[in-house]
């Protein structure tokens, strides 16, 4: 990387703004991060006298959680808003919800929402820096960075690799974020799923599309189920979780056909038994925990970037 | 406005292509008529001491503007817009008429509300030809009295805003409305394909995360309402269309002579869906911004007549419906202060001469509506718009009549523009200094 290179985002509302350079950054960043979470005093005074609000519309355990254990390591103040405690309940438009937050002078806003682009508008409006941490079925940035540092942690590198994305593609950010993160870094992405869940033209985004799971999985060196939400069995796009299961489930069977070393990951939670079976989530090839104790140095490394951090 | 007795529109270049005239003269108004047009060779007629003369050297007078897709929300959303706002708007943009399509507060399905409109339309800056619903509250379940409205003053019927889903209710109302020789319009959507969509369904809205709306939920429709116009011989018009296939089914209908006419948006062909990129709630409409592929048809549709009239589908919403969250924004934009910059823009690139522009944007809507106006006959109502092909400026929010701002075009350059017009002799917008 040239020495010349900043980081130069104060917003990080998807990965299809980053540059390959910016991701790589990010990543080496993280990892220089991570070795604070092993620590026995896992605290860093780096953001200290931040204040850091994470706003969440949707229900969330994981990613919220994680972005409030990577600011408080390093040593920023936390604020959570949910969206049933907050006034949009009282018919508050977003816009007025984080003005009245932007004054309380705050200095990142994590947001998760359920409208695509709600990030976007977001950082349109404040000068607070806006990290999205998922919205509608557009991009969940920190989750595809932290799949992209899982991978390279294991692997060694992105470039050249073939992965294996699995399932609801179109109501999926984790996946649209995956698909332009990894190809972004030179790997080779491949989606299948029930045609129902395939959006049109996502190959223009970068990915390959298959009919069956047999060719998405063959040889890939990751192999990525999506979590199918139960709601998606009330429209017409999946007669039922048991079908699903038993031609777009990964199990053993179908792993056997990718790499013998193939990693498996999934953005969780996941339904055991639909889209992944219960022994490969819990097999040696399995580096689920390891997306999750990642994720937390990805957004460690993604608040002190916005902040300037070198 | 202190109104003159007498207008005298000076060398002015005359295009009326109902009459076949393309020249360069001048035109008397008086007594709210078109008295005389006359070359400078010509004799001049006994003009009126008290007479407003205006030089209009280099400047286009045509038969005033006709929209046919205009909501001027009242009643019951003047929030957004009235009847005075809305006409004002239209005057500005050179426009004498509008037809205000029914999915008010309450929906105008009955006389009643067609009389409310008219009456508020009195002190309106336009004609108003209010548009009445063809179901019952616009639900699809009941016809409307067409007839009542019609002798209300209704001028066509449809169900603007919503499809008519059941093919049996569309069937109906076209071998109704035949009796009152009212013309049905057609929102041309199939909503189990659309529902819950937010843009045109493609590359831009799987990148953005948006649920598409295909162009085959506007195409199967207008496949089965030109069927049925064809089946019961009735006489139907289909309102902004915005797909490449859309428009080769209507080219091969009127191949057939089935009796069908079909209007588009200025947007549709000045836009694509890339207009939506960064979550623009000012690019948002149903149908919404299509292709590259689809915007060169809708231009060779204007230019081979498959389609016939250019109508706004001025659309005005305010901030509350507007700047929100691109998923829950209302559908729709403002058009009629921007629809000559962008049809002149089609004359300028050379797509299609000032004789069909006037076709387009006054005499064909006149036309299908039945109404007055769409030409400059010696006698007639002197409805006129005087244009300025050259006149350039840049859009400023301030600067829009209507009350409400949501227009894509705010911020951009255009050239053309309406610097006067007249509706039944009275001056409703100059921006001439007289």
């Amino acid at each position: 990387m040239s020495s010349k290179y900043l980081f130069a985002h104060k917003h990080i509302l998807g990965l299809d703004h980053l540059s390959v350079s910016d991701i790589e950054h990010i990543l080496n960043t993280a990892e220089s991060f991570k070795e604070i979470s092993d620590r026995s005093i896992k605290k860093v005074p780096v953001l200290r006298g931040k204040t850091v609000v994470t706003l969440f519309f949707e229900p969330s355990t994981r990613t919220r959680l994680s972005f409030d254990i990577a600011a408080k390591r390093m040593s920023a103040d936390t604020f959570s808003i949910s969206a049933s405690t907050s006034s949009t309940t009282k018919g508050e438009t977003l816009s007025d919800t984080a003005k009245n937050i932007e004054a309380m002078m705050p200095d990142i806003i994590v947001m998760r929402h359920p409208s695509s682009g709600a990030s976007n508008y977001l950082a349109k409006r404040i000068n607070t820096s806006v990290i999205n941490a998922g919205d509608g079925t557009h991009e969940h940035p920190s989750q595809g960075l932290l799949d992209l540092m899982t991978v390279k942690n294991h692997k060694g590198k992105i470039k050249g690799l073939k992965i294996a994305i699995i399932g609801d593609i179109s109501h999926s950010r984790v996946a649209h974020s995956d698909i332009i993160g990894f190809s972004k870094m030179g790997a080779n992405v491949f989606v299948s799923g029930p045609a129902t869940l395939i959006p049109k033209k996502i190959d223009q985004l970068g990915a390959t599309v298959c009919k069956t799971i047999d060719e998405a999985v063959r040889n890939a060196d990751v192999v990525m189920p999506l979590r199918l939400q139960k709601e998606r069995q009330n429209d017409p796009l999946i007669p039922s979780f048991r079908e699903y299961a038993s031609f777009f489930g990964i199990n053993r069977q179908v792993l056997k056909i990718a790499k013998p070393d193939a990693l498996v990951m999934h953005p969780g939670p996941i339904n055991r038994g639909v889209e992944l079976s219960p022994d490969v989530a819990d097999s040696s090839q399995s580096v689920i925990l390891d997306q999750v104790t990642n994720g937390v140095a990805i957004r460690m490394a993604l608040m002190y970037l916005v902040f300037g951090g070198t | 406005m202190g109104q003159p007795q007498a207008i005298l529109l000076k060398n002015g270049r005359i295009i009326d292509p109902a009459n076949r005239i393309d020249k360069k003269a001048s035109l008397l108004v008086e007594k709210g008529k078109i008295q005389a047009i006359f070359t400078q060779r010509q004799k001049k007629p006994t003009l009126p001491t008290k007479l407003l003369s205006i030089d209009l050297q280099g400047k286009w007078i045509v038969p005033g503007l006709i929209d046919m897709h205009v909501h001027l929300r009242e009643p019951g959303e003047e929030h957004k817009e009235t009847i005075e706002t809305g006409t004002m708007a239209a005057a500005t943009g050179g426009f004498t008429a509008v037809a205000c399509m029914p999915n008010t507060n309450p929906v105008n399905d009955c006389q009643s509300v067609t009389r409310l409109i008219l009456e508020k339309a009195e002190q309106a800056y336009s004609r108003v030809y209010p548009v009445g619903a063809i179901s019952k509250g616009s639900q699809g379940e009941s016809l409307a009295e067409f007839g009542e409205m019609k002798k209300a003053g209704a001028v066509a019927v449809t169900d603007d805003g919503k499809p008519v889903s059941d093919s049996q209710m569309m069937r109906r109302a076209l071998e109704y409305a035949s009796n009152y020789n009212i013309m049905v319009i057609s929102h041309s959507e199939d909503f189990s394909l659309s529902r819950n969509g937010a843009m045109n369904e493609g590359f831009v809205s799987t990148r953005m995360g948006l649920k598409g709306i295909p162009s085959i939920a506007e195409e199967i429709m207008v496949y089965r309402d030109l069927a049925l116009a064809e089946y019961t011989g009735c006489p139907l018009h289909l309102a902004h269309i915005s797909t490449k296939e859309s428009i080769n089914l209507i080219r091969l209908a009127k191949q057939k002579g089935c009796p069908v006419t079909a209007e588009t948006a200025p947007h549709y062909f000045s836009l694509t869906e890339e207009a939506v990129d960064d979550y623009n709630t000012n690019a948002k409409m149903n149908p919404p911004l299509r292709t590259q592929e689809d915007l060169d048809a809708v231009i060779g549709a204007l230019i081979d007549g498959t389609i016939d009239v250019i109508a706004t589908d001025h659309a005005p919403h305010s901030i509350l419906e507007k700047d929100i969250e691109f998923d829950q924004a209302a559908n729709g934009i403002i058009g009629l202060e921007t629809s000559v910059p962008l049809a002149l823009a089609l004359f300028r690139k050379g797509y299609i001469d000032e004789a069909r522009l006037v076709e387009l944007l006054s005499e064909n809507p006149a036309k299908i509506l039945g109404v007055k106006g769409g030409s400059l006959s010696i006698g007639a109502d002197a409805d006129i718009a005087v244009i300025d092909p050259e006149h350039q400026f840049v859009l400023h929010e301030n600067d829009i009549a209507s009350k409400s701002k949501n227009s894509p075009f705010i911020g951009a350059k255009l050239q053309g523009k309406a610097l006067l017009t007249i509706c039944g002799g009275r001056i409703t917008y100059s921006a001439l200094s007289v």
